[in-house]
């Protein structure tokens, strides 16, 4: 079937794989589950390394520093960053644009809406917003580079160390406030997303599926929970 | 019991459908939602007006004809209930029931709360059965099962086909459908040999029609039979492998 069969019999190239995949909704959610654990990773990782703020600015620094000469000198400076930063860009295309698409073949196949005040059974406010959280942590992304990445919007003078930028940024409340909501939003989406990626990938057992709740859980409170902790930190002038 | 219903009134697939209110006078509370139906119809036929229709066949929970969003539930408001055993000691005297058709693409209103589920039909052809020479049939126990995988083939097989997963689905979903369908073979030694093409075929036609899967598991709380979505990612996996396999072998 992914091979192709020409009018003259002759068998031409096979479909890669990951195309044969995407063609299919339910290929289209295994990728959403993969790009969704590449992101996972990400978040992670990322609220790890960011508990570096609470040991010193220079430990800070120096870490910041760390991830730009990774792997250096194998690889040029930044060069396994901006790796790392490419992985996570297709990760997040391939994860926003199969959404997209999944959600206009939903909207088509229930094109009429049901005329009763119908309540859900027992779909949770979290599976039920995963389009709006998903676009609100979208939009902070934006903002989030435009601040720490690129320093477009940061107040912190030029030439400014990373752990300035940070605590420049969060000083603001409603940058904190900001920081706090778009969390939420994360939160709910890892919610539901953690859970749900153990359903779209097929690992199901009996013995297993008990724990894939706890699991959803315990992961969106350790990230979210360290997430929250910097802004307020700085608020509470912990960090400064 | 009194009571007013709101039913969906259409009468065929392109015409424009309203609610029209009737009285539902002297229910007794054990009869059965599609008994006080009846009653209503009694009175609409002798009123010379057209009666509600409505699907039933078995009237005991096993043909799956009978399906209709009851107050916004598909079945009504029972747990593992079909609409023909609903009874009407579930209501209280004076409650307003709003009663519609199943909504979704793949099931088009025909008249009423009649939808047409021929695309539940599609998705078996395309696979859901087994390929097997005939003959006298085998002597029991002939081919041994672990007691586990009969038991899960066993709940799969419970599916009768009402459509109430589609219809509870915020998505227009076939999900819990197609995956019990696969899997009271797949779980099987008879459903081996054809399992990855069943499974390609079936995913196959439920995508032309049906919606995607977003984990809302609206589907096993409106599922009269209790069928789980723990099949769903087990046909989720099958199909991975399948398209492995079928890789392999091109
Ligand atoms: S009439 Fe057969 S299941 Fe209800």
């Amino acid at each position: 079937m992914a091979t192709t069969t020409d009018a003259a019999g002759a068998t031409t190239r096979p479909t890669p794989f990951l195309l044969v995949l995407y063609r299919s909704a339910l290929g289209k959610k295994y990728l959403m589950a993969v790009s969704g654990i590449v992101g996972l990773g990400y978040i992670l990782a990322h609220m790890l390394g960011n508990l570096k703020l609470y040991q010193s600015p220079e430990a800070f620094n120096a870490y910041a520093e760390f991830l730009r000469r990774l792997l250096y000198p194998i690889l040029p400076e930044s060069g396994a960053l901006n790796l790392l930063r490419a992985v996570l860009v297709l990760a997040l295309v391939v994860h926003v644009v199969a959404a997209a698409q999944l959600t206009a073949l939903n909207r088509r196949a229930r094109p009429e809406r049901y005329r009763s005040r119908r309540d859900y059974v027992v779909a949770d406010f979290a599976a039920r917003t995963m389009r709006w959280t998903g676009v609100i942590v979208l939009l902070f992304l934006a903002y989030h580079l435009a601040d720490l990445t690129w320093g477009w919007v940061n107040p912190a003078p030029e030439g400014a160390t990373v752990y300035d930028k940070v605590v420049a940024s969060f000083s603001r409340t409603p940058i904190a406030a900001l920081y706090l909501v778009a969390n939420a939003a994360l939160g709910a989406h890892l919610f539901h997303g953690v859970w749900s990626l153990f359903q779209s990938m097929g690992w199901s057992s009996p013995r297993f599926d008990p724990v894939r709740r706890t699991l959803a859980t315990a992961f969106t409170a350790v990230v979210i929970g360290g997430n929250l902790s910097f802004p307020i930190a700085v608020q509470l002038g912990i960090v400064a | 019991m009194n009571l007013t219903l709101r039913v969906w009134r259409q009468a065929g697939p392109s015409e424009p459908g309203r609610f029209e209110t009737y009285e539902a006078t002297d229910v007794s509370e054990d009869s059965s939602f599609l008994e006080m139906l009846d009653l209503v119809n009694d009175g609409l036929i002798r009123r010379g007006e057209e009666p509600i229709e409505f699907m039933h066949d078995c009237r005991e929970g096993i043909c799956g004809t009978c399906g209709m969003m009851i107050d916004g539930q598909a079945h009504g408001p029972q747990a593992r209930t079909t609409t023909c055993q609903l009874h009407m000691r579930s209501f209280s005297d004076g409650d307003e029931i709003v009663i519609e058709p199943w909504r979704a693409a793949g099931f088009p209103v025909l008249k009423d709360l009649v939808v047409d589920r021929s695309a539940f039909d599609r998705i078996v052809e395309s696979g859901g059965y087994i390929s097997v020479e005939t003959g006298s049939a085998q002597d029991a126990n002939l081919t041994p099962i672990p007691k586990d995988d009969a038991d899960r083939a066993m709940d799969a097989a419970a599916c009768i086909g009402c459509g109430a997963c589609v219809a509870a689905c915020p998505n227009g979903a076939a999900q819990l459908f197609t995956s019990a369908k696969l899997a009271h073979l797949n779980l099987l030694p008879q459903g081996q040999p054809e399992r990855s093409r069943r499974t390609l075929a079936m995913v196959g036609v439920m995508e032309e029609t049906f919606g995607s899967c977003t984990n809302y598991g609206e589907c096993e709380a409106a599922c009269p039979k209790g069928i789980s979505i723990d099949f769903i990612a087990m046909m989720n996996r099958d199909h991975r492998r399948a398209l492995m396999t079928e890789r392999r072998g091109a």
